[in-house]
């Protein structure tokens, strides 16, 4: 018995059976919700799996090409080269429901609007391996936004998973075990008390009919001795 | 809401200075302590991605999860100039097992 302090009435006996079917209702709604979110959720994690081994993959090939670059030239040559870019990136930001959860959705927009546009020196200073790696960089980068997007959508979608998880184990293991023991105890309790009402009642008429027995019985006494007398 | 925001990179120079030449923001550290006051003051501001390189995110798994549950900045690991480190592979398997409460993939 959870809770001690709950009175044996009929009302509390409706509030309690109301308790439960909310109860049982949202345990089931909330058992869907978590089905889903855990299919859409593995889908997304897959992804973001194949995804992040491509993009490190992609990535060490590009981090190479710059080692190259720096190879072929001198670092603050690299530097100088880069350290002003010509290209800037904005990103807006979306927000997509998915079963509740809100997702980023990201999208952005290049300042210069061609691709072959982007490197942000001049040619004459520069050696060929530079451009090739920041055009593959620029090829990453795109691939590396989605997986934000996506990695950011799987950590967000974990924790409300989580938290459904757990709002439905409760539900199930704790709140909706308590409410029906509460339930059959006041209903115990209830019956308990008609039956102490039923039998109350039964020796209050054997008392009665003893007494109008006894009356009687006096009565005829009565009559008896002064017929006699 | 659409509003614009940054992304910036945090890492050691040589691993963020090709993301300078795409225009997103670079922040270079040269340790954990530096990265942590970048993504405190970053995530006040309009950022939305910010990509740390794992050499740096290993010390600072504090500061990730912290912004794990937050809409915005999504911090997403990516590899150094010295290789990946399988932090970020392992991250997706650390949120599969918060999700599920088992791996099982």
């Amino acid at each position: 018995m959870a809770n001690v302090t709950i009175s044996p009435t009929r009302q509390e006996l409706t509030r309690l059976k109301g308790k439960l079917r909310t109860a049982r209702r949202g345990h089931k709604l909330l058992k869907d919700k978590r089905d889903e979110l855990m299919k859409q959720f593995l889908d997304i994690m897959k992804e973001a799996k194949a995804l992040r081994n491509e993009v490190e993959k992609d990535l060490e090939t590009v981090y190479g090409s710059f080692t190259v670059a720096s190879a072929l030239m001198s670092s603050e040559a690299i530097e100088q080269a880069l350290i002003y870019p010509k290209q800037s990136v904005e990103l807006t930001m979306k927000f997509k429901n998915v079963m509740s959860v809100n997702v980023p959705q990201y999208d952005f927009h290049t300042k210069t609007q061609s691709d072959s546009d982007i490197y942000p020196y001049g040619f004459a200073a520069t050696s060929g391996e530079l451009d090739t790696a920041v055009d593959a960089l620029g090829k990453v980068f795109l691939k590396m936004l989605k997986l934000a997007q996506i990695e950011k959508a799987g950590q967000l979608m974990a924790e409300e998973i989580e938290k459904t998880r757990r709002r439905v184990n409760a539900l199930e293991y704790v709140m909706i075990p308590n409410t029906e023991e509460s339930i059959r105890y006041i209903t115990m309790k209830l019956d308990e008390n008609e039956r102490s009402a039923t039998t109350r009642l039964m020796k209050v008429k054997d008392m009665i009919l003893n007494q109008a027995i006894q009356e009687r019985r006096e009565r005829d006494e009565r009559a008896l001795a002064a017929r006699e007398g | 809401m659409a509003n614009t925001f940054s992304i910036a990179v945090i890492g050691d120079w040589d691993s963020v200075m090709g993301f300078k030449a795409l225009g997103l923001d670079t922040y270079p550290a040269a340790n954990p302590e530096e990265a942590r006051g970048i993504i405190d003051r970053l995530a006040k501001e309009d950022c939305a991605v910010i990509y740390l390189t794992e050499q740096l995110a290993v010390n600072l798994s504090d500061v990730i999860d912290k912004y794990k549950d937050e809409l915005k900045p999504a911090i997403i690991l990516i590899p150094g100039k010295d290789g990946s480190m399988g932090i970020g592979k392992s991250d997706i398997q650390r949120s599969i097992e918060r999700a599920v409460g088992a791996d099982i993939l």
